[in-house]
């Protein structure tokens, strides 16, 4: 999809919380003796949620974009750990970072692609004219279901990007964007449920490398690029392992892939994760390289979208912590504590 | 304005009263005090109370009580001030005789602590504060002390030890005291080694929770008719400041106390050196320490000095909290400052037993509401 | 939880706003109506500096009710950069490790969940410095 009207990104933050459990302790409780996915997950303290999370990353979003939050004209919340099954996260975050009252605002979920579904919409209401500026945000307080495999990376983590329409203050502007989308049952969560349910290995082949793939190829097609075209390309990463291995099927290489791979040490941000590993690109990238940003979420679908740099990138990139701030900001807890924290013992 | 006594007082004991509610407590008190001043009618009645709403779910307390005492038709009302509750009661009886409206006028004041659990009971206490904003962050009242605690002991470079000395000094009378709470004496160390409420602050530097009530009966001076048995109030004062801490220029003074006796040394006409003895509102060891100072009777951050070089004793310079305090005694929370009063008023009677101050002529008592958000001062003369 | 009570105060406790006297210039927080110090009632609305000082601290162990899931937390008083007072809670620290004198920036927290079933009560917390800026809004 290309907009007739250019879209850039004014500003961009992120969130990681200060929390990690390693994989290893995870694995020491449950006894479980098989390889590790990740090194360790970022867990949301007691005092934390995905509005909490969304908050802060907005709110560095503004420290780069440097606009009056008064002036933002829609937020799109994407995540699938809303504090409230009714009642808007949206507008709280609104009141939070001053963008109320003259604003749109609501929630989306679409599993771990939620995120760059807002990051689409927010693309669809600059480019329109509708809004000068939309404020796009993907935050999870990803639920680990006790003894399941996703526990060891169901983590925590929030991203968000203030979007406007292309102009010398914009640091990144979209080429284009792509989406493909199939109804693929590979993991859900029911009404009332505490924990998702998944599919083992069906979630593999048949959902995340058949819709990236496709979604991957799709783009690159529609703008006539190649895998060579772009600098950096970040993948949704629920492990380590997925990510490289569709990065190497669409014939990108390690160096490409490795700064936007944050999985290792953060776990799975599910409707974060795509754009916390964009925003970890951002901080490092240099004007004019392209970034390929590709999401998943699971029931199933893919975002995709080529984005080129720009020279304000330069002057805005410190104007609020970067992601490594956060991923080095780290106390490490056992089980117990994660437990409580995580809501996963029964108080009452 | 006519001069104002003391003609009668009686009080409960203190303690976990599961059998008595809170308006058999208030009437137990309010008889007692009849019973002391031998009067034939009460003409007013002021309650002090500060949680009945929150706790008992009972408003109302003026005519309750009154209605309770067989005293249908008389003015009475609620009087509430936190912490301060009974003092402020006292001040109002003080305010209805010395306008000349009224003559026999009593001041009841109580509290029923024990019919919640602690946490209800910490969100009640903790009303003394801002509830949209302090207590909103989870501040408990004994936080908000803790926080004054710190800044003191780490501006002043004071030790921790010296400070909770006001605990061991409280229990140490409060053996003598027949109707206070605990009547054992502490030592520092297990005070020290009391687990830590809101750290610094350790449980046995907090007043305890517990119920009781107490009463005394005013009546202008030309209507005394037993010296031996009365006490005249010289000076009944009261001053206010912001009730949370941030919103203070100095939190390290609890300025309304400063206000609330400077304007009652000047109506009595002495100065603090005549005072022959303090009750300070001590519900938590600092604030003890505080009053000594904001009373006039040490420095800025040398309040502690008094009670390390024993100065605090009933034979001391400035004989403090001698019937137990409120960490001795208890701090049935509207019940303390009128308990406050009841024993300045033994002191001054010659009825203190073991805790006697010798010849003690002037008393100055202060009851304080929240961390001093209300400072009631009062400066009682023996008459006898 | 009163609903009304807690919706009234949310622009205040989220953004950290407090009251600007117009005549004296003294800066309140909470928001007042009349001025502390001088009694003008010209006051107006004014975002409070998102940085100070932690000048005392306690931790509570014993809360007051709907408190209880949190403890034991730390309460402070923090002093912002314009020399207005705050008392909220700190958080992203270890316990034992707090101490008064340290810079601290306000972030944005859960305070309060009132179980399963109330609202939740949102506000400002104050932690650590993660990182020293070069521009700061």
């Amino acid at each position: 999809m290309q907009t007739n009207i250019e879209v850039g990104i004014l500003g961009y933050g992120a969130y990681v919380p200060r929390y990690r459990i390693e994989a290893s302790e995870i694995a020491r409780v449950w006894g479980y003796a098989g390889t590790l996915p990740i090194k360790e997950k970022a867990v949301a303290g007691i005092d934390e949620d995905a509005i909490t999370m969304a908050v802060e990353a907005s709110l560095n979003a503004l420290k780069r974009a440097r606009i009056d939050p008064k002036e933002i004209g829609a937020i799109r919340l994407g995540t699938e750990s809303k504090p409230y099954a009714v009642k808007p996260s949206a507008t709280i975050i609104a009141e939070a970072i001053g963008a109320t009252p003259d604003v749109l605002a609501t929630d989306m979920e679409f599993a771990c692609k939620a995120g760059t579904e807002a990051l689409e919409d927010c693309i669809g209401l600059v480019s329109s004219g509708m809004v000068k500026y939309a404020l796009a945000i993907g935050t999870d307080t990803a639920q680990g279901r006790p003894m399941d495999a996703l526990e060891y990376t169901a983590a925590c983590g929030a991203a968000a990007y203030i979007l406007a329409k292309k102009s010398g203050e914009t640091l990144a502007y979209f080429e284009g964007s792509y989406s493909f989308v199939t109804d693929t049952p590979d993991f859900w969560r029911r009404a009332g449920e505490s924990y998702p349910q998944h599919t083992g290995r069906f979630t593999g082949e048949p959902a995340y490398f058949r819709h990236i793939v496709n979604v991957a190829k799709g783009l690159m097609e529609r703008l006539g690029l190649r895998p060579s075209d772009f600098k950096y390309v970040v993948f949704h990463q629920p492990n380590v392992k997925f990510p490289m291995r569709v990065a190497k099927r669409l014939g990108f290489n390690e160096e490409q892939v490795k700064p936007g791979l944050l999985s290792g040490v953060i776990g799975n941000t599910y409707a974060a994760a795509t754009l916390l590993g964009l925003a970890a690109i951002l901080d490092i990238a240099s004007p004019g390289d392209r970034i390929l940003a590709v999401s998943f979420g699971s029931g199933a679908g893919s975002d995709a979208f080529s984005i080129i740099v720009q020279d304000a990138i330069e002057s805005k990139r410190d104007l609020a912590p970067k992601v490594a701030d956060y991923i080095a900001r780290r106390k490490a807890i056992d089980y117990s504590v994660y437990a409580r924290y995580r809501g996963k013992i029964k108080m009452r | 304005m006519r001069r104002v006594a003391i003609i009668g007082v009686g009080c409960t004991a203190i303690g976990e009263h599961w059998d008595k509610s809170l308006r058999q407590l208030l009437v137990e008190a309010a008889l007692k005090a009849m019973d002391s001043a031998d009067v034939e009618r009460i003409d007013a009645l002021y309650v002090g109370n500060m949680m009945s709403g929150a706790l008992q779910e009972q408003e109302h307390l003026g005519a309750l009580v009154a209605s309770h005492l067989g005293l249908r038709g008389i003015p009475a009302c609620k009087v509430e001030a936190a912490c301060a509750s009974g003092g402020m009661a006292i001040h109002q009886a003080f305010l209805a005789v010395a306008s000349g409206m009224y003559d026999y006028v009593m001041a009841v004041g109580g509290e029923k602590m024990t019919d919640r659990k602690t946490p209800e009971v910490t969100l009640a206490l903790a009303m003394a504060d801002d509830r949209e904003y302090t207590i909103a962050v989870g501040a408990s009242f004994v936080a908000l002390n803790a926080l004054v605690y710190r800044l003191y002991v780490e501006k002043f470079d004071v030790d921790q030890e010296d400070i909770a000395l006001f605990s061991v000094h409280d229990h140490k009378y409060s053996v003598n005291n027949p109707h206070a709470q605990f009547k054992k004496p502490l030592t520092l160390e297990a005070i020290m080694n009391s687990p830590p409420v809101a750290d610094p602050i350790r449980l046995f530097e907090c007043a305890p929770i517990g119920d009781g009530a107490a009463a005394v009966i005013l009546a202008p001076l030309d209507k005394v008719k037993d010296k031996e048995n009365a006490v005249e109030i010289l000076a009944s004062t009261v001053a206010i400041d912001h009730l949370s801490l941030n919103e203070r220029e100095d939190i390290l003074t609890l300025w309304s106390t400063v206000e609330a006796s400077r304007k009652a040394y000047k109506i009595a006409r002495i100065e603090p050196k005549d005072i022959d003895l303090v009750e300070v509102h001590d519900a938590f060891s600092i604030l003890g320490v505080l009053s000594l100072e904001d009373l006039g009777f040490a420095e800025k951050g040398k309040g502690w000095q008094l009670v390390k070089e024993g100065q605090i004793e009933k034979d001391g310079d400035i004989p403090t909290n001698t019937m137990g305090g409120l960490l001795g005694r208890g701090h049935p929370v509207g019940g303390t400052g009128v308990y406050q009063v009841v024993e300045a008023y033994y002191q001054l009677t010659g009825r203190a037993g073991a805790n006697q101050v010798d010849d003690a002529e002037l008393a100055l008592t202060q009851s304080l509401g929240g961390v001093a958000g209300t400072s009631v001062i009062h400066i009682l003369k023996r008459m006898r | 939880m009163s609903v009304p009570i807690y919706w009234r105060n949310v622009r205040y406790k989220y953004r950290l706003i407090g009251t600007r006297c117009k005549k004296c210039g003294n800066v309140t927080y909470p928001p007042r109506v009349v001025c502390p110090k001088c009694r003008s009632r010209e006051m107006e609305e004014v975002e409070l500096p998102r940085r100070g000082k932690l000048i005392t601290f306690t931790i509570v162990r014993s809360p007051p009710s709907g408190f209880e899931k949190y403890a034991p937390y730390a309460l402070g008083i923090v002093e912002l950069e314009n020399g207005v007072r705050v008392i909220a809670q700190l958080t992203d620290i270890d316990l034992e490790k707090i101490q008064s004198g340290m810079d601290v920036e306000a972030v944005f927290r859960k305070y309060k969940e009132n179980f399963e079933d109330g609202i939740i009560e949102y506000g400002i917390k104050f932690r650590p410095l993660l990182k020293q800026w070069l521009t700061r809004k």
